[in-house]
């Protein structure tokens, strides 16, 4: 077995240790490691963690086809790279696994510290497709329209400067809190913690609007530019 | 022929397009077929390769199935030389196929085999015209990985619409982008009695370069099945709608007119339904 390459079972699948150094290098003997193993990781869920290599979603599309040669189908990559990360969620496949990353068990409302919700909020500059899968664990910004069939997971708040027309979860860990805005709120489904809503068929001219839950319920309404931010309960 | 072919700089390679939509049966093969047969037509050298391994359909659209000796597969498992399995069209000198397997399936090939094949065609031709098959599984994954360019075909509906949104994504996730789209079947009455998306409504969502709007024909139904491409009938609109894709794809400015099926789409670009619901 390669020194650099290792292989244990966690309970999502298989977990896929990738070595440091040059990427070329640490593919290459990814992939013969993988080569060689492949009558036993046959069928089984491979999660791939790459620690600091920058990945660029053409070279991962390429390590994919690749494994898949070798009859082995990748189901997540693990990374602390933000390049990495984006990459294979632009591919579907998972980012984060539960009892790798665990989730704060409430949000503690206090100075933001390091690696909190607060702390950590992600910026998208581009329009999310149908078929993109966005989560993550602080806010999300995204400069751009999220199209139907296209869902974004966020822990804290969710903020589109463009048309949300796909499917959105603000609050995910459970943040009564969370705000959902866009510049034209029309998503497929709008969840905020456990509430979920679907916004009516039938709307009129687009305009901002911001959403938060309200004695139970999610509520949106306008966004007044200059006026007051609506009276949020925490 | 070798002398011939170290003179061709890579910058005189040919253009790998591969013409794919998520959806089935929106019409890219038909499609395939004719932005070929009417490229070969405006006098360049033209392949289309069907990458459809076990489903094909591209050599019964050109009217070339009872030619075919060898497939790509063929190829890439060195049973034959690339060139033995080429077919020259009938009606047109500069227009090749180069078939499918019906007897295999997708994996009897890689995108490597692909790239590969494609390097190598691209030598000898103008444009590789792939027709990709549905989905994204390993054919699309084999269809798109040797390509240049990517043209996407979908119909007025919200279904395929949603599918060309998710290989547009997948298109620009893969470095390949940007694609260009090709919107087919496009019924007039429909669209102006409001039960069938417009262009406008259409690219509004995905928001890419339009490159052809197609009517639909029923006269289509009958070309393909005789296998006549209709691009070549001089008096038919729809056959005029890909001759002007073909001659957008040679970067001429072709405008778009009413007579092809838009109806002047442009004007109505603010006013029509939108894809959630009726107007307000």
């Amino acid at each position: 077995m390669s020194p650099d390459v290792q292989i244990k079972g966690i309970r999502e699948g298989l977990l896929v240790s990738v070595g440091s150094g040059d990427w070329l290098e640490a593919e290459q003997s990814l992939l013969t490691e993988l080569g060689r193993q492949k009558d036993f990781l046959k069928g089984a869920r491979l999660i791939l963690d790459v620690d600091e290599h920058e990945i660029n979603a053409a070279s991962m599309g390429r390590l994919r086809d690749q494994m898949s040669e070798h009859g082995l189908s990748l189901w997540g990559v693990l990374s602390r790279s933000p390049l990495t990360e984006r990459s294979a969620q632009a591919m579907g496949l998972a980012t984060q696994i539960h009892h790798a990353e665990p989730e704060p068990e409430e949000v503690v409302d206090e100075e933001p510290a390091e690696g909190s919700v607060e702390a950590n909020a992600l910026l998208v500059r581009k329009t999310l497709r149908s078929g993109y899968n966005l989560s993550h664990s602080g806010h999300v910004s995204v400069i751009g329209d999220v199209n139907p069939g296209a869902q974004i997971i966020a822990g804290g708040n969710v903020v589109v400067w463009g048309r949300l027309r796909g499917l959105v979860h603000a609050g995910a860990a459970g943040d009564e809190g969370a705000v959902v805005c866009a510049m034209d709120l029309a998503p497929t489904q709008l969840r905020i913690a456990g509430h979920i809503a679907i916004p009516p068929t039938e709307r009129g001219e687009p305009r901002p609007e911001i959403a938060f839950v309200k004695d139970g319920e999610v509520v949106a309404e306008e966004w007044n530019v200059g006026g007051q931010v609506p009276a949020i309960e925490g | 022929m070798l002398a011939a072919r170290c003179r061709r700089l890579k910058a005189e390679m040919g253009r790998v397009i591969t013409i794919t939509s998520g959806k089935g049966g929106v019409g890219k093969t038909t499609a395939t077929a004719n932005i070929s047969a009417a490229l070969a037509a405006l006098g360049h050298k033209v392949v289309c390769i069907d990458a459809d391994i076990g489903l094909r359909n591209l050599d019964v659209v050109l009217g070339l199935e009872n030619r075919i000796v060898y497939d790509v597969v063929d190829v890439v498992e060195g049973r034959c030389k690339l060139r033995q399995a080429m077919i020259r069209d009938k009606r047109l000198e500069e227009l090749y196929l180069l078939p499918a397997a019906q007897t295999r399936d997708k994996t009897a090939i890689s995108p490597k085999d692909m790239k590969r094949v494609c390097e190598e065609l691209a030598k000898d031709f103008d444009f590789v015209v792939i027709d990709s098959p549905a989905g994204i599984e390993r054919g699309f994954n084999n269809a798109i990985a040797p390509a240049d360019e990517i043209i996407i075909i979908t119909n007025p509906e919200v279904s395929a619409v949603r599918d060309a949104d998710r290989i547009i994504g997948i298109v620009e996730a893969e470095q390949k982008g940007p694609a260009k789209l090709v919107v087919n079947r496009i019924n007039n009455e429909l669209v102006n009695r409001g039960d069938m998306l417009a262009v406008a409504d259409v690219l509004e969502l995905l928001a890419v370069e339009l490159i052809g709007i197609v009517p639909e024909d029923q006269a289509v139904l009958v070309s393909t099945n005789r296998g006549a491409p209709i691009a070549l009938e001089a008096k038919s609109k729809t056959g005029q709608a890909f001759r002007d894709i073909a001659r957008r794809l040679t970067g001429e400015q072709v405008p778009f007119t009413s007579g092809n099926g838009s109806g002047g789409f442009m004007g109505r670009l603010s006013k029509l339904i939108r894809t959630g619901g009726e107007k307000s």
